[in-house]
């Protein structure tokens, strides 16, 4: 056969051999800055004294440490990361429910006939910016600034949550109170229902599985961003962590995150579980 | 008209709607999910000892009056922002080289984690998807704060901790995605006897790549928002700043630093929703 057909040449074999070429040089130029700006040196990880540091660290590792008073004491915060998480979104729901309520076009008694007046026009777009404000800053650093007002412990953890959470809940609950069918709500304000009237006979039944699945994921993450939370000082797991870690007891931090999976699966499945029953 | 089918039960005046549901049903699973809900939220409050009083007293109000108040007048000294120039653009650099690191090495693991067709025993599969599990389940900060030991402060800890937790996400993302490939180029390759490898490159890969394109865009947006705050645990960039300058209670170098992240989370949201715009062009 091959006597007939002779073996094509490279370039017809791969007609686009040009281009990948041409775009994997582009990829090392472009990617030479980067390895230059994040001091990219994988053979520091090869260093003798860092292998023998992490060797030891390392090694400490097996078996983890499961002594009963430690294990208490793992108990203990395990279960105020997951308070933190829920008293975090808690709160959150007492700033968002509000600040949805006000901030939802859905509620609107002035668009039902063209355009929305002015004055609730500018409430719900300064609404939708608090919102924002809320959530762009990152847990870690409302609890940085919290630490510094209330002192080391949960307190600040919560609150960074709560704010967070507040931004991310409140948005997202506008967005699925909005992109409902309006039918009902509006047929009740048309016909003389107050605000909230319309909201708990016609947008709440509506919408209330998705309003609740989102608030299970969420209370999810925030298990999450609580058990990293402690690294600042704001307690639980990630403050345990921490001090594991400074004092190089590597059998601690092994059972430390071996818990942190744990939590992070059950949280996760839990969720999952909630959230397919309401579904 | 029809008599009520039970006699003893309460019937409503127009028997089209009937009565609303009993407060609380023993049978009634959202009664109970509400009831553990309410129990775990005052056992929360209950066992945190939140401390109130501190964060209401004058003290504290003050402290937040003056916070806020120098936050709002942020420091644009031409020497601070050169500084904040650098950090800004080490994030940046810190959340590419991490998605970058991420891709790969996922798609390394997503490989052997994927089982492509009926043949293929997929013997590695188990192992495959732990490790991702075990990758992804670690926050980026906790791998920050494990790699500073073997590889010291800087943005080299913190990208590669950006890199393994990612390389989970993105490596059962693409472990699905190659799954989920429709097997029809695939099947006429291998009927054919070409290789494993070549299938993927020739067959799949071209498949499902908008897909694993959209994934990286996504995940990259993420990334730059763990980078920002990596530097608080000493993974360089804007955290590791923002960290120094909170510590030293200079809060309108703060609120700049604050205004950089804000600005280079808005900056790749909007390059993210570019380029998937141009690729599903």
């Amino acid at each position: 056969m091959s006597a007939v057909l002779p073996l094509p040449s490279t370039a017809q074999r791969d007609p686009a051999w040009q281009g990948r070429v041409f775009w994997l040089v582009a990829a090392v130029v472009l990617l030479w800055p980067l390895l230059v700006i994040t001091e990219f040196k994988p053979w520091l990880l090869w260093h003798p004294d860092s292998r023998k540091v992490m060797g030891n660290f390392l090694s400490d590792f097996f078996p983890p440490a499961h002594d009963a008073e430690f294990l208490l004491l793992i108990a203990k915060e395990t279960w105020r990361t997951v308070a933190m998480a829920t008293a975090g979104i808690a709160l959150a729901l007492v700033l968002a429910i509000p600040l949805t309520l006000l901030g939802t076009s859905a509620l609107s008694v002035s668009q039902l006939s063209g355009k929305m007046a002015w004055m609730p026009s500018v409430l719900r777009q300064t609404i939708r910016w608090l919102l924002i404000v809320l959530r762009s800053v990152p847990e870690l650093v409302w609890a940085l600034v919290f630490v510094r007002v209330v002192g080391l412990g949960p307190t600040a953890g919560v609150l960074a949550i709560a704010l967070t959470y507040a931004g991310m809940l409140g948005k997202v609950y506008t967005e699925i109170l909005e992109s409902g069918e309006a039918h009902a709500t509006q047929s009740l304000m048309r016909n003389g229902s107050g605000r909230l009237q319309a909201f708990s006979y016609g947008l709440l039944p509506q919408n209330a599985a998705e309003l609740t699945s989102y608030t299970v994921y969420r209370w999810e993450c925030a298990i999450r961003s609580s058990a990293v939370l402690g690294f600042v000082g704001a307690g639980g797991l990630g403050q345990q962590l921490d001090n594991s870690m400074k004092m190089f007891k590597g059998s601690e931090v092994a059972t430390l995150l071996l818990v942190f999976m744990l939590l992070v699966w059950l949280a996760d499945k839990t969720s999952t579980w909630l959230r397919k029953q309401l579904g | 008209m029809t008599a009520p089918s039970k006699p003893t039960a309460k019937v409503s005046a127009n028997e089209a709607y009937g009565l609303p549901p009993k407060l609380f049903d023993a049978r009634c699973k959202a009664c109970w999910f509400v009831f553990g809900l309410i129990l775990l939220t005052i056992a929360s409050f209950w066992t945190l000892n939140l401390q109130w009083a501190q964060l209401f007293s004058y003290e504290s109000v003050k402290l937040m009056g003056k916070f806020i108040g120098e936050l709002m007048s942020p420091d644009f000294s031409s020497k601070f922002v050169a500084k904040l120039w650098i950090a800004s653009l080490e994030t940046l650099a810190m959340s590419l080289l991490g998605t970058i690191i991420a891709v790969v090495l996922g798609l390394l693991i997503a490989l052997p984690a994927s089982k492509t067709h009926e043949g293929d025993m997929a013997y590695f599969k188990g192992p495959a998807r732990l490790l991702l599990n075990a990758l992804r389940s670690i926050p980026e900060l906790v791998w920050a704060a494990l790699l500073l030991i073997a590889a010291g402060l800087g943005p080299f800890a913190g990208t590669l901790a950006l890199g393994l937790h990612t390389a989970g996400v993105l490596g059962r993302l693409f472990a699905e995605s190659i799954e989920n490939a429709p097997p029809g180029a695939a099947f006429s390759l291998r009927t054919r006897g070409v290789g494993e490898g070549r299938i993927f490159w020739y067959a799949t890969l071209p498949q499902i790549i908008p897909q694993l394109m959209s994934y990286t865009l996504y995940r990259w947006e993420n990334n730059i928002r763990a980078a920002a705050v990596l530097g608080v645990v000493g993974g360089g960039g804007l955290g590791q700043m923002l960290a120094f300058h909170m510590g030293l209670f200079q809060m309108s170098k703060t609120s700049t630093i604050l205004l950089a992240m804000l600005a280079l989370v808005a900056l790749v949201d909007a390059l993210s929703y570019a380029s998937r715009k141009w690729l599903v062009r």
